[in-house]
């Protein structure tokens, strides 16, 4: 498949402050990739200028065989973009304002599918300052398709948004890359980018770190597996301590923790089993993309609750 | 949305009809504001009716050269009319679209700001001509006030003090931090300017030193060119200097200091 955005050696500072130190990464058509990484990582500086909205201070950027800077005409019709924070006047309509951005393409989608995709469809003749944040962010991403765009760039789709407002959030980005859309996805919440990406860009400190699958960059983290089960009758521990696969048994009441490594599952269920012990209850705790992040940026991602206090009022 | 294939496109510019579109919905967001259609426009038109119904006012003065109260306040009101659109509404509104992102967004798209901007002034500069004509009409119809012996004196006078005012609005809206913060400079600017425009003590009735001032203020010229091309003579070129000075100076340090974000 043809790479739609290809970003080499990005380099950005702000006078002494670099926001971008050197990211490379490359979309491939119709695929949803994350970018994924803690707050002042670079990622918004990094999309900022794919989208041509900054000039980068050295690299290549290329969208569409298109120059962010150069081409920019060119490129505001084919790359759709649903910015962080940009509001709306808070006097024009919904339908007002999918009709009047729809009239900026030469190729635009149908304001009223649109709304109607978006579950807007009841809010064409509501202010836009009368929205609920889930709303706001659902017309945010329609005004990022209005021009019918072959790549979609979503910045913090979800960020200020309740749970279920986020999954239905995450259905619709669904449904839109199930339009041949690709999708370009600034995230710094782990289940967000677990979810959604296919491939991820792990952004620290103005770097990309590793660009794989969610599940490649879990295979990454050497971790131990963590097996749960409620013994159905009493053994002795030195049944699993004695296997070289197992690194540790312990004691929660009557439920088992036995800790080791890939094998250990399969190890821990045949000794039980040749001994007539059967395991309730079994489960196994593996490496997530979180424990992914923490291993190669040696950094805690945000946590969710954490994300939203520190950016009050962003909804 | 279906995933056309994109052929080789011509330049990707937004289209006219877009363009006017643009400039419609700035309209309609200009009325749902309601500061500029109540205090730029009907404000001093009720003024005007407040003024007209005061009977001296309608009796020439000697003070003013046989003209009455009513036809040195008209050219004032039309200044009022002009800086309250100029002053007030134009940079909370801009100020206010940098502030939310509005600029920003339009920066992502085949619109662009900058086109934003230029149907801001449109809508500002057509909602203005709107005004000065009411109260002229308006002050003809019901009061008897001569329409301007020297109309092209007048177009000119009353043109580059829009423009004048509008760049010091721009001024405002580039340098204030946030919409309120526009509107609140704007609205400190426009008392004093109507000050020296004569809005409380006509020009010619001040004392010396203020009428100074008055004549390097943008509104006090204006007035008194309003005035003259009212009476049938040209606006005194100093006068129309000084507003074009203000254009110049404003609109280009505002240009200068204008950002997207």
């Amino acid at each position: 498949m043809p790479a739609v955005i290809e970003v080499h050696n990005l380099h950005k500072s702000y006078g002494d402050t670099v926001a971008v130190d050197d990211v490379s990464l490359t979309v491939q058509e119709g695929e949803i990739f994350g970018i994924l990484g803690p707050n002042g990582a670079g990622k918004t500086t990094t999309v900022e200028c794919v989208e041509g909205l900054r000039r980068p201070d050295r690299g290549e950027i290329s969208v569409l065989g298109l120059d962010p800077q150069r081409d920019r005409a060119e490129l505001t019709q084919q790359l759709g973009v649903q910015l962080q924070d940009g509001e709306l006047p808070g006097r024009l309509k919904v339908g007002e304002a999918l009709t009047l951005y729809s009239s900026f393409y030469r190729t635009p989608a149908d304001p009223r599918a649109l709304m109607e995709m978006l579950g807007l469809a009841d809010k064409s003749s509501t202010r836009c300052g009368k929205l609920s944040g889930g709303q706001r962010q659902r017309l945010s991403i329609a005004l990022a398709l209005i021009g019918n765009p072959r790549v979609a760039v979503l910045d913090e789709l979800t960020t200020g948004l309740d749970p279920q407002a986020r999954r239905d959030t995450w259905q619709l980005i669904e449904d839109v890359r199930a339009r041949g859309v690709t999708i370009l996805l600034v995230t710094h919440f782990m289940e967000e980018a677990e979810r959604l990406c296919d491939r991820i860009a792990l952004i620290d400190m103005g770097r990309t770190v590793v660009v794989d699958t969610p599940a490649g960059l879990t295979e990454r983290v050497q971790t131990e597996q963590r097996i749960r089960f409620r013994p159905s009758a009493p053994f002795d521990d030195r049944l699993l301590t004695g296997l070289p696969e197992v690194t540790g048994v312990v004691h929660r009441g009557d439920v088992v923790v036995v800790t080791g490594n890939d094998n250990a599952l399969n190890a821990v269920t045949s000794v039980l089993a040749r001994n007539n012990i059967v395991a309730r209850q079994l489960r196994v705790e593996q490496a997530g993309l979180e424990d992914a992040f923490v291993a190669l940026t040696g950094r805690r991602p945000e946590s969710e609750r954490h994300a939203s206090q520190s950016r009050p009022g962003r909804n | 949305m279906s995933v056309t294939t994109t052929t080789a496109a011509p330049s990707a510019t937004a289209p006219r009809s877009a363009l006017m579109r643009l400039v419609a919905t700035e309209l309609k967001l200009f009325v749902r504001e309601r500061i500029g259609p109540i205090w730029g426009v009907g404000f001093p038109l009720l003024l005007l009716v407040i003024f007209g119904g005061i009977h001296s006012f309608r009796k020439p003065q000697k003070d003013f050269g046989g003209a009455t109260t009513l036809e040195i306040y008209v050219p004032v009101l039309i200044a009022f009319s002009i800086a309250m659109l100029a002053l007030s509404a134009l940079p909370m509104v801009l100020a206010g679209y940098r502030e939310k992102g509005v600029l920003r967004r339009l920066r992502t798209t085949p619109m662009g700001p900058v086109r934003l901007l230029a149907a801001q002034l449109a809508v500002n500069a057509a909602v203005t001509a709107l005004s000065v004509i009411a109260i002229l009409v308006v002050a003809r119809v019901a009061y008897g006030v001569a329409p301007p012996k020297q109309p092209a004196g007048f177009v000119i006078a009353a043109l580059l003090a829009a423009a004048a005012l509008m760049a010091v609005g721009l001024f405002v809206a580039a340098t204030a931090a946030s919409g309120r913060a526009a509107q609140a400079i704007g609205t400190i600017l426009f008392f004093p300017m109507m000050f020296f425009a004569g809005l409380w003590v006509p020009i010619a009735q001040m004392p010396p030193l203020l009428r100074h001032i008055s004549h390097g203020t943008p509104l006090g010229p204006a007035v008194q060119a309003l005035q003259r091309a009212a009476e049938g003579h040209w606006p005194h070129p100093q006068q129309l200097l000084i507003m074009a000075a203000y254009a110049v100076v404003f609109g280009l340090a505002a240009a200068k200091l204008f950002r997207w974000e």
